[in-house]
């Protein structure tokens, strides 16, 4: 039998107003167990503190049973005070008489005696608890970065910085990201290669990052502290560790017809190629897919020019496995497929691009060196529209129900430096809300249209016809209430932007939770947004919603200080209420396994004693208290009952069930 | 039930769904001959100013080509309130635009049976 | 069965932690009023929920048993309140076939920020019971007050 103690707080007026505070503590010290009941005006200040600590000791207390606010309140504070005067910090129980009882209730009999039904629950179920001590897990002090952007590489570099390893993978030859294709940033329209190339070449010179470029995430197990992961290194066909990234095999290389996705399709590359002349790591790669010797078996030109000899047309993927205290997933966007938009006839003419594609045509590094001209005949345009949210904010199927948050801004920038670059072009730009929420950002839009020009128009495009070489632009003004016809030379679509294809496969494996759009869920959205709900799963940059570029690298920061606070501990201390089989009744069937979202249940052969001094071995289930979080999913899963969950047993909800059925 | 309410029941519409994006509008091939375009359609039912909607000759100029429909992002249709409209108005007593006894005089042996007959059917209340 | 104004059902609300507890807190945070009939057990998520304790509720006689977790795709646990669904769902039909009446006993799915919610399932939910009656087809007579 415990011996337990009842505390019933007033919280000044905000209980005792409306529940008979006295009445309940008279009430609740009569249950079977309680060898101390009271009430008092303000529980978790320090006088209540000491009150409920000194009578644990005076009465011996084994458990406490505290009538107040909700537990998501002072749960923890009341925890602290038990263990204080040595009470097993988990032989509190809180019976929540004010969110769930006096705030709701008027009447004070009614509320008092709803107030004594909660208490008696919690005595029920205090009755049946027992002390729970949290386990340790030690943390492994490496950190895995997934994705290479620029949330990838400022998360890696801060973690770099604070003394941990890191290791960056990323899909693509090189790292980068979008930043790579971007011309101008806004606002201050700096050039995003000049402020993103030294960040890749730190990262890479960095000797506690490990970059592992044209690499992908293959297997991911285990749990906070202790990550496995197996990464595959595609295979390159050039030794890695001699090419010296020359380039002449890109030169000689006879195929030259290969769509070169750095410039979106705009222009062609070699089959063997480097991406731009900024990679990092700047070596070679062979496309398989257009590699005349690897799908032929005849050329071997860039074998045959290299001096360093690195070409290796017999290479294969490799694998690297590594542990890992915290993963960060930085996988950044991708911009929509338009097909699905034919009224802007993206498909039908050259002329219509989307605003990445915008982006390489005015960059220096660009298809056209900068100048900017149509991608059709090559001439300049002089009518440029901008068409704002497509696929944005959609809720018709076809596109994404969010606001793509960057697009506002972007398109300003390509209206802005077209104007600036090129003063004789018209550029008109059709929008359904300007939206510049962000330091110096309406003051840039602004500038685009009262020194810059630029028109901006509030309605729709609702079509674009090519013709004549021409782009027919039919879009309606609002405000003047006009339908307008443009003649246009070039249209631009600032295309939705949505989550890496590949953030779905890797979510399943982080057991990483993703809404439905896609993008990661953070653990709470307003005071845990770099956090996902899995423990030690970290979120970076768009991956977790759209983001323009400084947003991205605040969050990456605040990505890599919640990973560094992480890595600094030599253990963590788990949850304690974790699920624990009866191994006694456990007959190994695998159906907690299967519900099981962490992974946390295993089995092995143990012996056991059979009749007549028999051994039987027999396969029961395992719990790995660092791994599991206590959700319960396979207590009930269990067919003979053998899983329980400690903390929130079968015996105590049972119990408390009876005590308000009572 | 009021007009309002069978307008909104009857194409299955909810305007407050709209965002004001305009594209309605402007693929409308329709534009120039409208006094109320599609998008005022769907503000005019949403903020209740129906008399004019219901009076107003642009409602027929309507092509029903549905291309506001298939455009619009919000999935608003505004082509299906412009067809409730009509036909709240069509349906009303005692408005009725073509009366029994003056379709003899109408009568010309070039209009087929059958838009007579559909005439009765439209207007007989 | 007649209606008695007098009947005070006995309703046994089951919340998850992370969403629906937080949203009964909500809801008290906003004063937002519903019977006292409702009590509330704290459960870790609506997958803890074991069929066999509404059963049990029931048995020990309680009018009525509702279960509240987050909304499905957001369960703190992932798939918690998956489970649940599939486990109340086959509840149900067996409810069903034993002739209880399916209205006494509801699962809900209410969000951290949903208080209001909160209020509007509860009393929703007290006035269905009560008008249902005193529950008896379940209740084990040997545990009845009376």
């Amino acid at each position: 039998m415990q011996r337990i103690g009842v505390f019933v707080c007033w919280c000044g007026s905000n209980i005792a107003a409306t529940v008979d505070v006295e009445q309940v503590s008279r009430a609740l010290g009569k249950e079977p167990g309680v060898v101390f009941s009271t009430n008092y005006q303000y529980m978790c200040s320090q006088a209540g503190q000491d009150l409920i600590a000194n009578t644990i000791r005076d009465y011996a207390l084994t458990g406490v049973v505290i009538c107040s606010c909700s537990p998501r309140m002072h749960e923890a504070t009341f925890r602290k005070t038990c263990s204080r005067a040595g009470l097993n910090p988990y032989m509190v129980e809180i019976a929540n008489i004010r969110e769930q009882c006096s705030w709701i209730h008027k009447e004070k009999a009614t509320a008092t005696e709803k107030a004594i039904i909660l208490g008696r629950a919690a005595i029920a179920k205090v009755q049946l608890n027992a002390p729970l001590v949290a386990g340790t897990s030690p943390v492994k002090k490496r950190a895995l970065v997934i994705g290479g952007g620029i949330a990838g590489i400022q998360t890696a570099l801060d973690i770099a910085e604070a003394g941990f390893d890191v290791d960056i993978v990323e899909k693509k030859p090189t790292i980068g990201g979008k930043m790579t294709q971007i011309d101008k940033t806004f606002p201050t329209l700096d050039c995003a290669a000049c402020i993103l190339t030294p960040k890749m070449v730190d990262a890479a010179q960095n000797e506690k990052i490990h970059i592992y470029a044209y690499s992908e995430i293959e297997k991911i197990s285990g749990f906070v502290g202790n990550f496995r992961v197996t990464i595959r290194k595609k295979a390159r066909y050039v030794d890695e560790a001699k090419c010296t990234g020359c380039g002449l095999c890109t030169e000689k290389c006879p195929q030259k017809k290969v769509p070169n996705e750095f410039n979106l399709g705009l222009d062609t590359r070699r089959a063997i190629y480097i991406p731009f002349a900024q990679a990092v790591p700047k070596l070679a790669t062979i496309d398989a897919n257009y590699c005349t010797m690897l799908k032929t078996g005849k050329c071997g030109v860039c074998s045959k020019v290299c001096t360093a000899g690195a070409i290796d047309y017999k290479q294969k993927d490799t694998f690297v496995e590594e542990e890992y205290g915290a993963i960060v997933a930085a996988t950044g966007f991708e911009p929509i497929k338009l097909d699905k938009y034919d009224e802007f006839a993206y498909s039908q003419s050259p002329d219509v691009v989307t605003s990445l594609e915008f982006e390489r045509l005015m960059n220096a590094a660009g298809p056209t060196g900068g100048v900017l001209l149509r991608p059709s005949d090559k001439t300049h345009p002089k009518t440029i529209v901008f068409v704002q949210c497509v696929g944005s904010r959609c809720a018709d199927g076809r596109g994404k129900s969010y606001c793509s948050k960057i697009c506002c801004m972007y398109t300003a920038k390509h209206a802005m430096l077209c104007r600036e670059k090129y003063p004789d072009t018209d550029v008109y730009v059709f929008y359904i809300d300007v939206r510049t929420p962000g330091k110096n950002f309406d003051e840039f839009y602004r500038r685009a249209v009262e020194e810059y020009g630029v028109h901006y128009v509030k309605g729709m495009v609702g079509k674009v016809v090519p013709q004549d070489g021409k782009l027919k632009v039919q879009a309606s003004d609002l405000l003047g209430g006009r339908q307008l016809h443009i003649d246009a030379d070039m249209v631009v679509l600032a295309a939705a932007i949505e989550p890496d294809k590949s953030a779905r496969p890797l979510a399943t494996m982080l057991t990483a939770s993703m809404d439905t759009n896609d993008f990661f869920t953070e653990a709470h959205p307003k005071l845990r947004p770099v956090e996902s709900p899995t423990a030690g799963i970290f979120l970076s940059g768009t991956c977790q919603g759209p983001k323009d570029i400084p947003e991205t690298v605040a969050q990456a920061s605040a990505a890599a200080a919640k990973v560094i606070g992480l890595l600094a501990k030599d253990s963590l201390t788990c949850n304690p209420c974790t699920a624990q089989p009866d191994e006694q009744m456990c007959n190994g069937c695998s159906s907690c396994e299967k519900v099981c979202p962490y992974g946390a249940i295993t089995y092995a052969d143990k012996e056991f004693r059979g009749p007549n001094r028999t051994t039987l071995v027999r396969r029961v289930a395992q719990v790995n208290p660092a791994v599991c979080q206590g959700c319960g999913a396979c207590t009930v899963a269990c067919p003979s009952g053998a899983m329980d969950l400690k903390g929130f047993s079968n015996a105590q909800i049972l119990a408390e069930v009876d005590a308000i059925c009572r | 039930m009021n007009d309002l309410e069978t307008i909104r029941r009857i194409s299955g519409v909810n305007p407050r769904r709209c965002m004001k994006c305009g594209k309605c509008t402007a693929s409308c091939p329709a534009y120039d001959q409208m006094e109320y375009h599609p998008h005022q359609f769907v503000d005019m039912v949403e903020t209740g100013h129906i008399d004019e909607l219901l009076h107003s000759k642009g409602i027929y100029t309507c092509l029903s080509c549905f291309a506001c429909v298939e455009r619009c992002p919000r999935s608003v249709e505004p082509a299906k309130l412009i067809e409730a409209v009509r036909v709240v108005f069509l349906r009303r007593v005692g408005e009725e635009h073509l009366h029994p006894e003056a379709v003899a005089a109408l009568a010309d042996p070039e209009i087929p049976q059958q838009a007579v007959t559909s005439a009765f059917r439209k207007y007989r209340k | 069965m007649p209606v008695n104004e007098e009947f005070q059902p006995t309703i046994v609300a089951f919340c998850c932690n992370w969403c629906s507890y937080a949203g009964a807190d909500l809801s008290g945070t906003n004063r937002m009023q519903y019977p006292a009939n409702v009590k509330i057990i704290r459960i870790p998520c609506s997958c803890r929920l074991n069929p066999t304790f509404i059963l049990r509720a029931f048995q020990r006689g309680a009018d009525g048993v509702i279960l509240c977790g987050c909304h499905p795709g957001d369960c703190h646990y992932t798939s918690g309140n998956y489970f649940a669904r599939r486990r109340m769902t086959l509840l149900f039909s067996m409810l069903d076939y034993l002739g209880i009446e399916r209205e006494r006993t509801r699962v809900e799915w209410v969000s951290a920020a949903e208080g209001a919610k909160f209020a509007a399932t509860m009393n929703d939910f007290v006035a269905t019971v009560t008008k249902l009656g005193k529950n008896k087809r379940l209740e084990d007579l040997r545990c009845s007050k009376a």
